[in-house]
């Protein structure tokens, strides 16, 4: 059985309800995607998930521990064992590329120096970035942002790792670039990943698993193997038109 | 009608809210140190220029403006030097400086923790297990209660040189008169509440200025709204908080 599942997720924005009631066991040590059209409630279920948005109801299960019900210290250990991936990438615009990525081991190890440097040297050349370290934000590129970002989700070896919307605003070629990045940290860190998305070209690369979101429903469960195998035909009107309107699934 | 009203309570019981939660979950004191240090700087050393120069005007226009008004040859010139050293210490060494560093130093506050709201900077903090208005309100606020005594005891001193300067350039009032004047109505209590004024303003800028910010939704406009909001306040409350205090303390 997964590590990660949620049941029956539910949000409510005044009188909009956001999720309604979403279901999903997540695949261990993959990528697992949650796809849908901009406003389906994507990022409201991975800020759920992650404790930024308390959800109305549901449980979230983070091995036995129900995140939603744990105590401070359960949740604290909780989210030691969490990447995040931001849509803005979410760097310090105050620090340098190396203080960013060197934040998460300064605060919850007690590392050396050395130990720290090593380790962000190691997670920088792991995500393709050389000779930035003393660079601010401001000075990166959208890709460069990104990757940074992910240096930093990846730092102190987490377990699961939750990408929002990883390559949106990036040209195609960088955002295929950080798609195959996200597959192998998966591979070589045997991490969780979640993958929030829109883009439905990051489903050639990305996606063991699959959860598809239409207006706050779960409206489709599977595989990529599933999902290229099937005919159009066999799926939910809903995602068929989604997967129509991306032009891949002609 | 009620509308306004209930807003206003939400917002007191918001901004208590994030004042108690300020104060809980600390995380290594080494961190603090630093960040500390670097508020200090940015609160106190500068502010220094600013407030000297606003000072030594306060106290030159006050000595010339009393002088206007006694003209009377039976009152002794060293009155004017008992009323602007009374005045500076009392009310315009306190409030004249916390009003102008409401606009320096909270607008400055509300910008930055509301860049970061805005741009999740925020959110990744509290991803990585972090209270984040600890992390970025306390810093502040013990940097604020530090700087703020220090920077009204050298403003209400730069403002006794302001006089002084004035009314020897005007020869209303010798420097010899001037200080004779201002140590006949010296009273060691007016210091103290000095001082009580100058925590009790920097306690306000910092705390409302970081709620505007705090709690920024939206974008940029958004964030430039909350840094005027934040000044518009701070500087209501300052003049609130400065009447009251006199009734008490007087």
């Amino acid at each position: 059985m997964s590590d990660l599942r949620i049941v029956d997720i539910r949000k409510r924005f005044g009188h909009q309800e956001v999720l309604k009631g979403i279901s999903f066991t997540f695949e261990p040590a993959r990528v697992n995607m949650i796809i849908g059209p901009s406003g389906c409630g994507k990022s409201v279920l991975i800020k759920c998930m992650v404790g930024l948005i308390e959800p109305d109801a549901g449980e979230i299960y983070y091995g036995t521990v129900d995140f939603r019900k744990a105590t401070p210290e359960q949740k604290r250990e909780i989210l030691k064992n969490l990447g995040m991936l931001f849509q803005s990438s979410a760097l310090f615009d105050s620090m340098t590329v190396k203080e960013n990525v060197a934040f998460p081991m300064r605060i919850f190890t007690r590392s050396s120096e050395s130990e720290i440097r090593d380790r962000v040297s190691y997670c920088l050349e792991r995500v393709g970035l050389y000779g930035v370290e003393d660079k601010y934000p401001a000075q990166l590129s959208g890709g460069m942002k990104r990757r940074v970002g992910l240096a930093r989700a990846i730092v102190l070896n987490p377990k699961y790792l939750f990408c929002d919307e990883p390559n949106s605003g990036l040209d195609p070629l960088t955002a295929r670039r950080i798609d195959e990045l996200i597959e192998q940290i998966t591979e070589d860190f045997h991490t969780t990943t979640i993958v929030v998305t829109h883009d439905i070209r990051s489903l050639q690369i990305l996606g063991d698993k699959i959860l598809f979101i239409y207006d706050g429903e779960a409206v489709w469960r599977g595989t990529r193997e599933e999902l290229e195998g099937n005919n159009l035909e066999n799926f939910p009107t809903k995602l068929k038109i989604f997967l129509q309107a991306s032009g891949l699934y002609a | 009608m009620l509308k306004p009203l209930i807003q206003a309570f939400e917002a007191v019981g918001t901004y208590v809210l994030l004042l108690r939660r300020t104060f809980t979950g600390l995380l290594k004191w080494r961190l603090y140190w630093q960040l500390w240090t670097q508020e200090f700087i940015i609160i106190g050393r500068d502010s220094i220029f600013l407030v000297a120069i606003i000072a030594f005007f306060v106290g030159a226009v006050t000595t010339v403006q009393t002088a206007y008004q006694l003209v009377s040859p039976f009152i002794p010139k060293s009155t004017i030097g008992a009323i602007v050293s009374t005045s500076s210490i009392l009310e315009l060494a306190p409030t004249i400086t916390s009003l102008v560093l409401a606009g320096r130093v909270g607008s400055n506050i509300a910008s930055q923790i509301g860049s970061m709201r805005v741009s999740e900077q925020i959110d990744a903090l509290e991803v990585m297990g972090i209270n984040s208005a600890t992390y970025l309100i306390l810093p502040k606020l013990i940097a604020g209660l530090i700087a703020f005594p220090v920077l009204v005891i050298y403003s209400c001193a730069i403002s006794h040189l302001g006089g002084i300067a004035a009314g020897a350039f005007t020869g209303s009032v010798n420097p010899t008169q001037f200080s004779i004047g201002a140590r006949s109505f010296f009273e060691d209590f007016q210091v103290v509440f000095m001082l009580i004024k100058a925590i009790t303003f920097g306690f306000i800028i910092i705390t409302v200025s970081s709620y505007q910010g705090y709690y920024v939704r939206g974008g940029a406009l958004e964030v430039g709204a909350a840094s005027t909001k934040a000044v518009v306040v701070s500087s209501l409350m300052i003049l609130i908080a400065d009447y009251v205090l006199a009734q008490l303390l007087l």
